[in-house]
Formats: C-alpha cells, structure tokens, sequence
C-alpha cells in the first residue's frame, strides 16, 4: 500500500499490514523536556468551552441531570445526523445525537432499561420502538434471561453476584480507533473482505459460520461510518493526511462506537502518541503552530467531555456520577527502551489546564520508573492541582502485555486491537464468607440461596472450620459465577454485537472472562480477625448468625503486615483458581479485577455485619483498599500492602484509591511534587498495579457538599475513574470524606 | 519482658510510613516511647510515659524501615522522634549502624536536652541530621514551659555544629510565650554560632494535641494561649531574619 498521505513517514510493515505499533516504533518522537513548550487555551477554545459550560449548566438543572433524550431514533452509527456545539468554533466536529448532551436510546441492549430510564428523566419511549422492541426484535437482556436458572436468579437477586451487564452494554471493549486515521476506512473493509476469504473453508462449523457473520456485520458497519462522516462533510476513505484530519478521523471511530453501544466503558485506548506523529510531521512541514496543535487537541479533548448515555438511576447507585470511561492511556515505555512519552502527552493532559480538571476522559498515566523526570514532574503537579489522573504500572503490564495496550474502563489492561474482555462485573466475597458461616442463608433476609451447607453452630469461630467452609462457599460462587458470565457473553454476541468496534480488531484475538470481587479487606480482616483474635457469634432466633463480637485485637489489612496481608493474597489466589476450573464463553481467559468503583457503598449496604466488626450496611473499602480507618501506619504501608496482591491472579487490575491533604503530601510546591514522584516510584517498584491520586483537604469536599454550585468543575478519583464531585449521591459523598484521608498534624 | 537488652529492643509508640515534615524528602517516621520533658505545649502528650508503649526488637524495625526503600531512597530517609529519640541511644546505635550500612539517611527529632556521653556522642557520629528544637532560648522561661533549663541543649548544639553535624533549628512559636522580640533575637545570635544550620524552621504552635491531653485526664495548661498564625510567624521570621 501507499498513499500520498503517508508522505514523509518512516516505512516499514504497517505499510503491508495492519499493523500501527510497528507505524507508531518506526515515526515517533520521543520527549524528554519539560512543560515549557505548552500552549494556553485560544480565544476559539475558551469561547467554545464557555458554551460547553453553559451546556453543563443546563444538564445540572436538568430533570435528573439529563439535558435531553431522543425517544424515537434507535441510536445506530449514523442513525442521526449531524450535530453541532458551534459550528464556526469547533475544530474537531461529531455528536452522538442531533444536539449536545441529547441522549440517545439503545435498546439492543434491553428495552426495559431504556423505559425505565426515559421515565426517570420524565420522558417516554416512542410508541412503535417500544413495539419493536417488545413484539418483533429480542435484546440482550431477554436473551439473557431465557436461559438464567434459578441459582443465578437467586445469587443475583441476594446480591452474591452484583452488577452483571445483562440488562446493559457489557463495554470494555477498545477499538484501535487510530486505524481510522491511518489506514482510511476503504484499506479497513477490504482486510476484512481478506478475512472473510480466509474463512471461506470446506469445515464450514458453527465456529466459522459465526466468524463469517461477525465479520461481514464488521464490514458493514465500516461502510456505515464511512456515512456517518460524510454527513459532516468528511471522506474517511483514504487515510487523514494532516494532524487535524487524524485526529478527526480517530474521533470518528470512536464517535461510531458510542453511537452503536452503551457500553458500561467506552474507552478509547492509547492514542495520544500515535497522534503525535501527524503533529510532529505538520509542525516541521511549517503548516502548525504549536497554538493550533494545542487547539486541536482542546476541542477533540471537549468532544471526549460531552460523551453521554441513557441510564437508569439505579445504574448511578453503583457507578456515580455519569461515567462513561473515555480512558486514553499515556506515556510509557517501549520494548526498545525509548520512552513513549511525546509531546502530545503533555498536549492532552495540559488540556486539565486550559478547559479545567475534569473527570472525562479518564486520563490515564503508564507509569515507569524510566519515564523522564519532566514528564514525571509535569504530571504529578497537574494531579496535585486537578485530582483528575490516575497511574497505573507499565514496567509490570509491558512483560505480558508489550508496549501497545491501553487501558479498558479503570484498570484492565489489553492489547489494542488484539485483545477484548467479556466484562464481569463482581462477586461479593464478604458475603460469600458470611454464607458459608450460615449454610448459604443470607444473613438479612434468611433466605436459603445456594444448596444448604452445614452451618457452623459454635459459639466462637474456629479459624480452620470457617476457612473449610469458605472454600467450599467460593467454590459454588465461581461455578455460578461463570454460568451467568458465560450466559451473559453469549447473548450479547448475539443480540448486541459491537460491530464497529470489533471491525478494529484483527480477526484472531484474545478474549478475557473478567471477574471482579468485592470486600477483599473485609475477608481479609474478618478472617485475620477469627484467627488472631477471639470472635463470638451472635444468632437470632431463628439460629442465623446476624452478629459478631471482636475479643482482643487483631492485624488488618493495610498496614504492611504478613500476618493478614498473606491471608488477602491467598484468597485472591485461591478465588482465581476456583475460577480457572470452569469453562468458559469462547475460550476465554479468565481473569480478575480487585476493582469496585463506587458500587462499594451499594455492597456494603446490602451485606449484613462481618466478623471483622464492620457493622451492617456500611461500605467496603473501595478496590483493594483497606477498611476505612485498619490503616494506622501511614500512606505507605497501605501501598505496601496492595502491592503484595498478585498481578498474577488479578490481570484485570488491582485498584487503589489514595487521598491525601496537601500539607501531608509536603511544605511546599515544589517538595509534594518530588514527594509524589518518589512515591509512585516506590509503589511501582513494590509492583503496585494502580493508584488514584487525590490530593485535598477534608474541609474543602465538606464546603462543596454544602455549596455544589461554587465547584462546578471539582474533580475526584474514586476506584478507577474520576467523577465530578457534586454529582456523587450523598451517601457517597460522606463515603469519599468518611474515607482515610492520609493527614497528620 | 522483665530484662531487656536496650541495644536490640526499643520502646515504640508507632510508625508512620509516610513522613514528609520531619527532614528531607519521604521519611521513615519511628515514634519512640518516653521523654524527659513537661512541654506544656507537647502535641504528642501520649509518648511521654516511659511504661507506655510496646518493646520492638531491632530486627523488627529495621526489616520495617528495609519495606520502604523503595520509596525513601531518592532524597528521603528515616526520622526518629518521640518522646524523646536520645534516651533510647544504646538502640539507636545499633539501628543507625544497618542503616548506614544500607545507605539509608538518618535524622533525629530532639530537644538535645541531654548530657554528652559517651553514646550520645557515638550516635550523633551516626546521624546525618538532627532536627533540633531549641525549646526556649531564654533559660529561665524554658524551665517554666518544659520544666528544664536550656544548659543541656544549648551545649549539645553546640557539639553537633563543631563535629559537623546538619541542624535544622526548630522553634515552635507560642503567642506570649516564645515570640518575644528579645528572646528571638538571642535566639538569632546562638545560631548565627553555629556552624552547620542548614535550615531554620518556625512551627506555629497549635492545639490539635489538645485532645491528647484531655484523653489521658490531664489538665492542658495553655488553653487560654491562642493558636500561631501566619502574621506571628512573619513577624518571628523576620526577626530572625530569615526573609
């Protein structure tokens, strides 16, 4: 292949294949200056983030904080036509809908969550899509639950297995947007047209015919975008031959997905590098200004912060505050050894700067101890100012992984465009612990859920017995685990298959099955509890364990201590290996993330009193932290703790939320900066996987849960994304605050 | 544990993992049990009483203080404060030795309000920094705030500077009580003495501790003294000409 377009690029196989690692290794700049170079915002972005911000206004004051919702249009890729912020003042164009923070309906997924959703914000659905949806088309959600069986029904329903994507779009899917750019969509279809040739066999199995069905359904969405971006005036056919284009065709791709899918995350994978490489060409061909380069960047940067979905306010109890993951990873390091660090990873973060802190998109940093010391000072002080970024650890995903993966969601890390996950939601493990002490009776409804299990009966628990019971109780979860997991794939393959995004992915990739748990430092402490200290049970009458008495002290999670720290690495362990023995949807791998964004306050509200001492009703720790307050030995022990759970048995992401004040973090600016540098350092030489910095103090998020409309903008991270502080539930809110914020007087 | 041999076992309040006030960059922080001073204004009255705290055997913290390396290395090191570090010498010997061996950087928090032995002396030779808060510069005043005069001190700075020892002067700055225009002008001439200063820092006094106090049934004394603010501390560090 050549293009015209691909003037003044290093050759190499990427011209012969798909292939843009190998275009990225041959024609990237690597950065190892400073900040200085940077641009402020230009008189177009500011005029057109204030209207954004105006736009934001609205939503607020909105009904439920929707500003709008398109009933009638089943949302497709180019279902609608054009939209516009201001069309004079955008460089980058592409909306979801006709307008603005319009919410489109996707019901492919499940009508009656679109129902339920358009009724909660005042509206209804359009009467012919909802007799489609109900009379002539399935959806996901119906295949779903025509094959469910009871046991699934009821470990759902007692809330065992929470959050399963069978009413909503699975997401964590990443397409490699950045083939839009490179390639032009013409070059995309007729690989696809290859591999439906290499699928012509004379086996014609159930295996090939479905590959053969995805792949031409790939095909055709491909054409679709080709349309969807002819209404905006643009031919996406050949390759983009500027900075401008590239990026506005990578924005296309991904414009394309969030159109087609409501997905949980719609990540958009590791882009700001490769986009580099058009900046760089057009700044030393003398057609770009660095001002201009910055510009561009703002406002595809505002398209990314406009991103919306329909959901239900239940949807909002579990992941607050209308997340939609955008999240773009940053930086690294190569496979060679020259860091990926270019100037357009500066670019994108400076945009915190220039259009304020935000939660979208999910600014992701891959961070190595080899990353050059200005990037690695630029960074840390933009998360000191803006609490909008997160880290996680690319010296330990690059030795599996290689130097082109990015981030899905918070913390699950795939190759782009050679990897997907079948997301999993979670498994509550504290209460499967509280199960196997009551023979799979729940403990506040007194339910009989899973087969009946001899309870324990003594009076203070026996540490071998209640982990001979645990065992057994976490081997009926992972059975029915994967079940409803494997159910849950194979209909939305059917039902709601992500064409586009899949048709930017080779044709033989890696599939994960995502499990999650949740309550890991509840196990954990519980368990270290009943062996180091004494722990009675209390029954009701009806002989359930309803509650516990503590006697003595006990080590607990957070606190670098072996003695419980090794009981949290053996359960993660052991929980993946009992995982590991079922099979899977499509041969998938398992996997597992100790993540739980903020749905650790819902599982903590439906889980009853824990050996531990942790009292009915209150929230986990979110991810892998600790307990809120076991944590008496400051920052580092905690991190040191986390980094001992074993990337090894938790390849889907090891969530850590860290908050600190500023006095705490150090005098100065100039010293929290260091000390945050030598921090991270430390943690990733530890082999922590993830981290969420904050950086406030405790007083400031009281102001804002008393006066929202002064921090409009206030940004904070919880477990793996970043959120608008004052679109958190209340609950929330005091969990954030209530939450150790690392302070010393 | 009736007999303990005081080179491998200390009595500890607690750790912090993560100092950032107490010397340079991230820091260690080992709070030891006991100290020989009355300070009315003590933030940390719960570290006072030698019988508190728990023995921890030099193996123990030492191994802790190793889990940090990672973090401490670039330009931060261990700090230990208390109570009081130095009456706990004979440890500390013996810890500053493997950390030293590690190339880990030692600091110590103290009045200094102790005689010269002969392992004080081996300590300092240990110690890269020695965060040394003069608790009164004025002797008769310092006996009334901290129930000693300021002898000891004074001469133990005085050693430091002329073995080549780095201080960082601590002043804590109490309204009425510490900020006497004479006295932090004396406070000025016995710095400007000593030889190896390399910081000096004003901490304006606080009543967060206060519940320390009340928690242990104890009277706070200076509870009618109002907190520092950032126009006391101007004015002290233009006094001491440190702007």
């Amino acid at each position: 292949m050549d293009f015209k377009q691909w003037n003044d690029l290093k050759k190499g196989d990427w011209q012969s294949e798909i292939n843009v690692r190998d275009f990225i290794q041959h024609n990237y700049t690597p950065y190892n200056g400073d900040s200085s170079f940077l641009s402020s915002a230009t008189e177009n972005t500011k005029k057109l983030w204030e209207e954004v911000l105006e736009l934001y206004k609205k939503e607020k004051d909105s009904n439920g904080g929707v500003l709008d919702i398109d009933t009638k249009t089943i949302s497709t890729i180019s279902s609608h036509k054009a939209g516009y912020i201001d069309k004079d003042l955008e460089q980058i164009v592409g909306l979801q809908t006709d307008e603005p923070l319009k919410r489109a309906i996707m019901p492919f997924g499940g009508i009656r969550i679109v129902e339920k959703s358009c009724e909660a914000y005042g509206r209804e659905v359009d009467k012919d899509v909802d007799k489609i949806f109900h009379t002539v088309r399935k959806t996901h959600n119906d295949g779903v639950f025509s094959v469910y069986t009871p046991d699934i029904r009821a470990a759902r329903s007692s809330h065992l297995i929470t959050g399963l994507p069978d009413g909503y779009g699975r997401g964590r899917i990443i397409g490699d947007y950045r083939r839009v750019a490179l390639y032009g969509v013409d070059v995309l279809i007729e690989e696809k047209k290859q591999e439906l040739e290499t699928l012509d066999v004379d086996c014609f199995t159930e295996e090939i015919i479905r590959q053969r069905e995805e792949i031409s359904e790939q095909i055709n969405a491909l054409k679709e975008l080709k349309n969807m971006a002819n209404m905006y005036g643009f031919d996406i056919s050949a390759p983009a031959s500027n900075a401008k284009e590239a990026v506005q065709w990578l924005y296309f791709g991904y414009l394309g997905a969030i159109k087609d899918q409501n997905g949980a995350a719609m990540s958009i994978g590791r882009t700001s590098t490769f986009l580099d490489i058009y900046f760089e060409r057009d700044l030393k061909n003398g057609i770009l200004t660095e001002e201009q380069a910055q510009e561009i960047m703002d406002h595809f940067v505002m398209k990314l912060r406009l991103v919306r979905f329909l959901r239900t306010p239940e949807y909002n109890e579990l992941f607050s505050g209308d997340p939609v993951w955008v999240t773009e990873s940053i930086g690294g390091m190569g496979i060679d050894g020259r860091t990926l660090v270019t100037k357009n990873s500066f670019r994108i973060l400076h945009t915190l700067v220039n259009l304020g802190p935000a939660p979208e998109p999910n600014l992701t940093v891959l961070w190595s101890v080899n990353l050059p010391d200005g990037f690695k000072r630029f960074v840390t002080d933009l998360s000191i100012k803006t609490s909008s970024i997160q880290y996680e650890n690319d010296d330990l995903m690059r030795i599996t992984l290689g130097d082109d993966y990015g981030i899905a969601c918070c913390v699950s890390p795939m190759k782009i465009g050679k990897q997907m996950q079948f997301f999993g939601a979670r498994a509550n493990l504290a209460k499967t612990l509280l199960y196997a002490i009551n023979g799979g009776k729940d403990e506040i409804s007194g339910k009989q859920i899973t087969p009946e299990y001899a309870p324990i009966t003594s009076e203070y628990l026996n540490y071998d017995e209640v982990m001979k019971k645990f065992d057994q109780m976490m081997d009926y979860v992972a059975k029915i685990y994967i079940k409803a997991l494997n159910a849950i794939h194979y209909m939305h393959d059917k039902y709601s298959y992500e064409a586009i995004e899949m048709a930017l992915h080779d044709r033989e990739i890696i599939r994960t099955m995502a499990c999650g748990i949740a309550g890991l430092s509840v196990v954990a402490d519980s368990l270290s509890a009943i062996k180091y200290a004494k722990v009675k049970v209390i029954r009701n009458e009806a002989g359930l364990a309803v509650d516990y008495d503590v006697e003595g002290d006990f080590p607990k999670f957070g606190n670098d201590d072996d003695r419980v720290d090794e009981i949290a690495v053996s359960i993660v362990k052991t929980f993946m290996n009992k995982l590991r023995k079922h099979q899977t949807y499509r041969n998938s791998k398992h996997t597992l993330s100790i993540l739980t964004i903020t749905s650790n306050v819902v599982y903590g509200k439906a889980t009853g009193n824990t050996p531990d001492g942790r009292k009915a009703g209150s929230p986990f720790g979110p991810g892998a932290n600790p307990l809120h307050g076991r944590d008496t030995n400051g920052a580092l022990a905690v991190m040191n703790s986390i980094a001992k759970l074993p990337f090894d048995s938790a390849e889907d992401g090891i969530s850590y939320t860290f908050s600190i004040t500023p006095g705490t973090l150090g005098k100065d600016e100039e010293q929290r900066v260091t000390n945050l540098v030598n921090m991270l350092d430390g943690y990733f030489s530890q082999t922590g996987h993830h981290i969420n910095v904050n950086v406030f103090d405790r007083s400031l998020l009281e102001d804002a849960m008393e006066h929202p409309e002064k921090y409009p903008q206030l940004t904070i991270r919880v477990s793996g994304y970043a959120v608008h502080f004052t679109k958190l539930t209340r609950e929330q809110q005091l969990d954030v605050i209530n939450r150790t914020i690392h302070e010393r007087i | 544990m009736e007999k303990v041999d005081l080179n491998y076992y200390a009595k500890v309040h607690s750790i912090e993992s993560f100092g950032t006030v107490d010397g340079p960059g991230i820091r260690f922080v080992l709070f030891l049990q006991g100290c020989n001073l009355k300070c009315k204004y003590c933030h940390n009255r719960d570290t006072w009483d030698i019988n508190g705290g728990s023995y921890k055997s030099l193996d123990y913290i030492f191994n802790k203080i190793i889990r940090y390396k990672n973090y401490i290395y670039p330009n931060g090191g261990v700090t230990v404060t208390g109570g009081e570090p130095l009456l706990q010498s004979k440890f500390l010997i013996e810890l500053f030795t493997k950390l030293k061996n590690e190339n880990i950087h030692t600091c110590i928090d103290t009045s200094g309000m102790v005689a010269l032995t002969e392992d004080i002396k081996k300590l300092l030779s240990l110690t890269d920094l020695l965060l040394l808060d003069i608790k009164h510069i004025n002797s008769e005043k310092c006996k009334s705030l901290v129930g000693f005069s300021n002898k000891l001190e004074l001469e133990f700075a005085k050693y430091s500077s002329e073995n080549g020892i780095k201080l960082w002067i601590r002043q804590v700055l109490i309204p009425g009580i510490t900020d006497d225009e004479k006295d932090l002008l004396d406070l000025k001439k016995f710095i400007s003495e000593l030889k190896t200063v390399e910081k000096i820092e004003i901490l304006p006094y606080h009543k967060l501790g206060k519940y320390k106090w009340e928690k242990l049934n104890l009277k706070y004394e200076l509870d009618s003294v109002r907190e520092a603010n950032n126009d006391d501390v101007l004015r002290a560090k233009k006094i001491l000409g440190l702007t």
